[in-house]
């Protein structure tokens, strides 16, 4: 029943969170400016998509006739702007960052909303170490505070769960949900071990990341490399970290991938695993294997939610409590 | 019977599961970094009032329970009877404190609600999201103090207590969000 809906044109922020938004935008720009970042635009239409198990990018068709609009190119709307920003380093490009829109499907919740604000940046020359502390500096500056903390993901899930990501099998992880009493899903795929790896960061670690300060989560699995490097520890881990600030993932950062063989077997892998779940494969070819055949420069790019930002600036629970509209009102 | 996708779920969503409606109490998406898609599900038995707590992964589906939704309204409260009527067939249904839960606050007379029948028994009711009820109790406020972010609880007239802003006044009728129980805004009166 839906017979009371009233005053659905209103924005769900208040106008005065509108204003803290615009002034953390503000201060945001001004960081970027000081550290001589150019800002620059790419398009939010893309003959090109991230190939990720559990992103779900949206479609549109780029229609030519106007009275048959399902004929025409599929295009995608960005999940982030990485491929055309890593397309600009190719390019020459050694600081930049953007403010912009990203899109993923089937996204919606307190902490998602499929339409959503992303700030990117890359800065070439960086290491992870480097790319963290300007992301540390981003998150003190704008969360005021001159503390944030570090933990690798093996430290995070030896103190919240009590058992080594890198070495467990997916057996003793499943162990370990059964034991610490979280609900598990009855479709869990048994012998996944990222699955149960996700599945125990969701419920037991995250939660725990970024309370008494905020924190970045480091050394992820290599099986979780996503686009960037592996480092050849022993185990190898993935340079890839997250910051959080009161359980919410605020942040995603990468010691960028450079070589496109590796990206090119990724992709491949990547598609198996999206068929298994029952998902269209998505096309491997894109500008961006091209501009890193080219030659991509070292660096680390992050991707940060800015309405998250702002929601845990404002100490808010939720996402529509500082976006006009959220997708209900959209 | 119709089905839910994960995607359809919500707070409200009236589900079957083994054989026993359920109400969704919450419904908590949740997505890690580049995890899968996680939906943590607070669900309240209808018939028992026992409350499970059910995790489901994107792509997952539910069975819509077999249940009826009437319009009705409030009529009185009789100790811990609830009374409402079918606005169609005038036929009177009673509802416990524990079935009618916190919304016991937005219950005014002629207040009109849709109401759950399982089986023609009442189980559940859900009052409309925006309410307006008059303040009977509540300390003055501040002169000249117009301020919306510092609050003081509020009476009204069914006995129940929100926060409001300092400028509201005893007699002052005020819009309440039903879903988060939160003061929207003051009426003109």
């Amino acid at each position: 029943m839906t017979g009371f809906q009233q005053d659905d044109f209103l924005p769900t922020a208040s106008l005065e969170m509108l204003r803290l938004r615009a002034s953390l935008l503000e201060r945001l720009r001004a960081f970027f400016s000081r550290h001589e970042f150019l800002e620059v635009e790419t398009p939010l239409l893309s003959a090109d998509t991230v190939i990720d198990r559990h992103l779900d990018p949206l479609s549109v068709t780029l229609f030519e006739d106007p009275r048959i609009s399902e004929v025409g190119r599929q295009m995608w709307l960005q999940t982030s702007p990485e491929f055309a920003m890593k397309r600009l380093l190719a390019a020459g490009a050694e600081r930049i960052y953007q403010v912009t829109r990203a899109f993923r499907g089937a996204e919606r919740g307190a902490h998602h909303n499929p339409e959503f604000t992303m700030v990117e940046w890359y800065r070439v020359g960086d290491s992870m170490e480097t790319g963290m502390a300007l992301l540390s500096e981003l998150a003190g500056e704008m969360l005021a505070t001159d503390r944030v903390s570090q933990i690798s993901y093996r430290e995070a899930f030896l103190r919240h769960v009590g058992i080594d990501p890198h070495a467990a099998s997916a057996s003793e992880l499943e162990a370990a949900a059964t034991n610490l009493g979280i609900a598990i899903p009855s479709d869990m795929p048994c012998g996944d071990r990222d699955e149960w790896l996700n599945l125990l960061l969701a419920t037991l670690v995250e939660p725990k990341l970024g309370v008494a300060a905020p924190e970045i989560l480091y050394d992820y699995p290599a099986s979780q490399a996503a686009l960037a490097q592996v480092r050849n520890d022993n185990p190898p881990v993935a340079e890839r970290f997250e910051l959080y600030v009161n359980g919410v993932e605020l942040a995603n950062g990468y010691h960028e991938l450079l070589d496109p063989s590796v990206l090119r077997e990724r992709n491949q892998r990547t598609n198996l695993l999206r068929q298994a779940d029952g998902k269209l494969p998505l096309r491997g070819d894109s500008r961006l294997l091209e501009a890193m055949e080219h030659g991509l420069p070292s660096c680390v790019g992050v991707a940060l939610g800015f309405d998250r930002l702002v929601m845990v600036a404002a100490g808010a629970n939720c996402l529509s409590k500082v976006m006009a509209f959220p997708i209900d009102r959209a | 019977m119709a089905t839910y996708k994960t995607s359809e779920f919500k707070k409200g969503l009236k589900v079957q599961i083994d054989g026993e409606p359920y109400i969704m109490i919450e419904m908590n998406f949740r997505k890690p970094g580049k995890g899968a898609a996680l939906y943590e599900c607070r669900l309240r038995n209808l018939i028992r009032n026992t409350i499970a707590s059910k995790t489901y992964r994107g792509g997952e589906t539910l069975e819509s329970a077999d249940v009826e939704e009437i319009a009705a309204q409030y009529l009185y409260r009789q100790a811990d009877t609830f009374v409402f009527m079918d606005n169609k067939t005038f036929e009177q249904y009673e509802l416990s404190a524990e079935q009618v839960g916190d919304d016991w606050k937005y219950l005014k007379e002629g207040l009109p609600i849709s109401m759950v029948l399982y089986n023609n028994n009442p189980i559940a009711i859900s009052p409309p999201n925006h309410v307006e009820l008059l303040v009977t109790e509540c300390e003055p406020g501040a002169k000249g103090d117009t301020a919306t972010n510092v609050t003081k609880p509020a009476k009204v007239e069914t006995g129940g207590e929100f926060a409001v802003p300092i400028f509201i006044k005893e007699g002052n009728v005020i819009r309440i969000d039903t879903r988060t129980g939160s003061y929207i805004e003051r009426v003109n009166n």
